[in-house]
């Protein structure tokens, strides 16, 4: 019994493709993270004054929002997993809470841009608006990838015997959250 | 076969096949022309001859890419193909356009070529690779127009699979992306940008798509594997092709007058590019341990995991070898770009057009599980000369291109050596890469002559229970 349920934690949560997926691109995001340690080390300054210009409450608000999501999408996975009511309101929450961060994201690149900033501005805007652009598409994608989710579980597409879809998907949000995660400090704080 | 209408790719791969010899003969020519500097000059200058080379082989693939839809998007649809006749008309339109198109690169001066077929009105020549006059590239345009609505009509009507859909979303995307070949601005960067748009985005974009595709097919019936794995592999593959090649078009923008910014862009993404090729030789090489039969025809396997290979090789690993900035500066429009352009055009694109004749002739010529074992045997014989003089003709332009980095570029300007000083001393690469062709050329004759061999394969072997599709 001991076994069977080591066994059942040892269980990949969502489809083999889809951590590939999530590896190709925590590899992509990874050798920007290192191109943008190189080029801060070879210039440091540039990077000082460009993050003096960010607004870091936005940051943290956004991170708030995306955080809050993730724990929306992990308690719809057990949720579903459990069979217990609620999973479509937890996704369209989700939906929801990182809707902050989009909305965040695109205010600030609103106020930039005013200021005369933009993707030639120098080395750190380009890192800056290249990896929180290429990251913003990710989260625009994972929240269609959560209304997909929300309306198939609300059709009973998914339940507890078909776990695979909801859990690629939770999976991959995840991926989204956790990249985030590294940006947040590393652009608004570190750099 | 399963539709009758499916036999229209015949004289697709047929055509495709005697340009690809064309193509290989003005390979053994230019190859002849880079150690003894006049030969067949004034006849056939060298710009000509490498125009020819290039042409044809993107012309030939675009014949076989055709071949392979109008092959594969019936069975798939399982449906006929929406108008046979309208696929046979746009052969010989496309034939014709070709081959006259060739004929007037080889029999009149470029210039006169150009006058006669009013480029001034439209000028859209002059490019590398898009050198054809403006009116083949309208004759291009609407062929493939005529063809999408061929295929997008059968497809529609039929069953929608994700080979399908994928094949489909790569061939709209060669047709639009086409366009930009069209536009032609007085501003050597722009005019770099838009070249690139149709250059690197066919290549290391949308025909990936093509490829994929045509190799997921290929897979499914050869390994009768449940098609739901394949379309997995398939979808990440795509994304990772389409996420790491769009952005990865920067690695041509370096040196052409852009922002700083692409140094980082293009070297970031472009570096990535290999992984979708490693993941098809994932793909390739799981679906062979798990298929559920052994197809008798060994060959088409064979090519298979043959263009996996070779394609993650040609372009991912020779595409990474110079594809960073910091190292490209250097290299750039050095033999070691040209020992790239090689393994990855033959392995990607080449070998999964011989994938698929491999696997396709034979069915439409009634042999259903293959050619008889000699002319298989034949076959592999040609793939294994093809490739590993492929191989060569690309280590020995790699030695080329080192040897050219380390006189030519890297010395300080005074101590560097001239071109044509330096193209001296790496001659003997040039040599050996032209034995390395010709017995490439050997290759292929052993290829071709495989088709003449008589009698068939029999019937697949089960493995591992009943298989999903018929073979």
């Amino acid at each position: 019994m001991a076994q069977i349920q080591a066994a059942q934690h040892k269980h990949l949560p969502g489809d083999l493709a889809v951590w590939f997926f999530i590896f190709a691109e925590l590899a992509v995001f990874g050798i920007l993270f290192i191109g943008f340690g190189v080029a801060r080390s070879l210039d440091p300054t540039t990077f000082h004054d460009g993050r003096a210009a960010l607004h870091p409450w936005t940051g943290l608000i956004n991170t708030i929002g995306l955080i809050s999501a993730s724990y929306l999408v992990a308690c719809a996975v057990h949720r579903l997993r459990n069979e217990k009511t609620g999973t479509t309101a937890l996704l369209w929450g989700a939906v929801a809470a990182s809707s902050i961060y989009t909305f965040g994201k695109l205010w600030e690149y609103g106020v930039l841009y005013a200021d005369g900033y933009n993707l030639g501005t120098d080395t750190f805007f380009m890192f800056y608006f290249f990896l929180t652009f290429f990251h913003f598409m990710h989260v625009v994608l994972g929240q269609i990838i959560l209304v997909v989710l929300a309306v198939k579980v609300k059709k009973g597409d998914y339940h507890t015997d078909n776990m695979n879809g909801m859990e690629s998907g939770a999976s991959y949000w995840h991926m989204v959250d956790l990249v985030w995660l590294v940006l947040f400090p590393m652009l608004y704080v570190l750099a | 076969m399963k539709y009758e209408s499916q036999r229209v790719a015949m004289p697709y791969f047929i055509f495709a096949l005697i340009l690809f010899a064309g193509q290989i003969l003005f390979g053994l020519i230019l190859g002849l022309q880079y150690v003894v500097g006049d030969f067949l000059f004034p006849e056939i200058p060298f710009n000509v001859a490498r125009m020819v080379h290039t042409n044809l082989l993107i012309v030939w693939l675009l014949f076989g890419f055709m071949g392979a839809t109008y092959y594969l998007v019936p069975e798939e649809a399982q449906t006929e193909l929406h108008s046979p006749l309208l696929a046979k008309i746009l052969f010989w339109v496309f034939a014709a356009a070709g081959t006259l198109t060739i004929l007037g690169y080889l029999f009149v001066d470029y210039a006169t070529l150009a006058d006669v077929t009013m480029n001034k009105l439209l000028p859209t020549m002059g490019r590398e690779f898009l050198e054809q006059p403006t009116i083949t590239k309208i004759g291009i345009a609407v062929v493939v127009v005529a063809f999408l609505y061929n295929i997008g009509m059968t497809a529609l009507k039929g069953r929608k699979t994700v080979v399908n859909i994928v094949l489909m979303t790569g061939l709209v995307g060669l047709a639009v992306l086409w366009l930009f070949s069209f536009y032609n601005p007085g501003n050597l960067t722009q005019d770099k940008y838009f070249w690139w748009f149709v250059v690197h985005l066919w290549v290391e974009g949308v025909w990936e798509l093509i490829m994929g595709a045509i190799l997921a097919y290929v897979l499914i019936k050869l390994t009768g594997v449940d098609r739901e794995v394949i379309e997995k592999w398939l979808y990440v593959i795509i994304a990772m092709a389409l996420i790491t090649g769009i952005i990865g078009t920067g690695h041509h923008f370096f040196w052409i007058g852009p922002p700083d910014y692409w140094l980082w862009l293009g070297s970031v993404f472009s570096a990535l590019e290999p992984l979708p090729f490693f993941m098809m030789v994932l793909f390739a090489f799981n679906m062979i341990n798990r298929r559920r039969r052994n197809h008798p025809n060994k060959a088409a396997m064979l090519w298979a995991m043959g263009t996996s290979v070779m394609a993650f090789l040609g372009a991912g690993v020779w595409g990474f070898l110079h594809t960073l900035a910091p190292v490209n500066y250097y290299t750039h429009g050095s033999q070691i770009t040209a020992a790239h352009g090689h393994m990855a055009f033959y392995g990607a694109y080449v070998m999964i057009v011989l994938t698929i004749i491999s696997y396709a002739m034979p069915i439409m010529r009634g042999r259903p599980y293959g050619n008889s074992n000699t002319a298989q045997i034949l076959e592999m014989w040609g793939f294994w000369l093809m490739t590993i003089a492929m191989v060569f003709i690309t280590l020995f332009l790699t030695g080329a291109g080192i040897l050219q980095i380390w006189l030519q570029r890297i010395p300080e300007s005074g101590e560097a050596l001239s071109f044509m000083a330096t193209q001296d001393n790496i001659s003997l690469f040039y040599w050996m890469r032209l034995v390395a062709g010709c017995f490439f050329m050997a290759g292929l004759l052993v290829y071709f002559g495989s088709f003449f061999i008589k009698g068939q394969a029999s019937p697949a072997e089960e493995v591992r229970g009943p298989a999903i599709d018929n073979p």
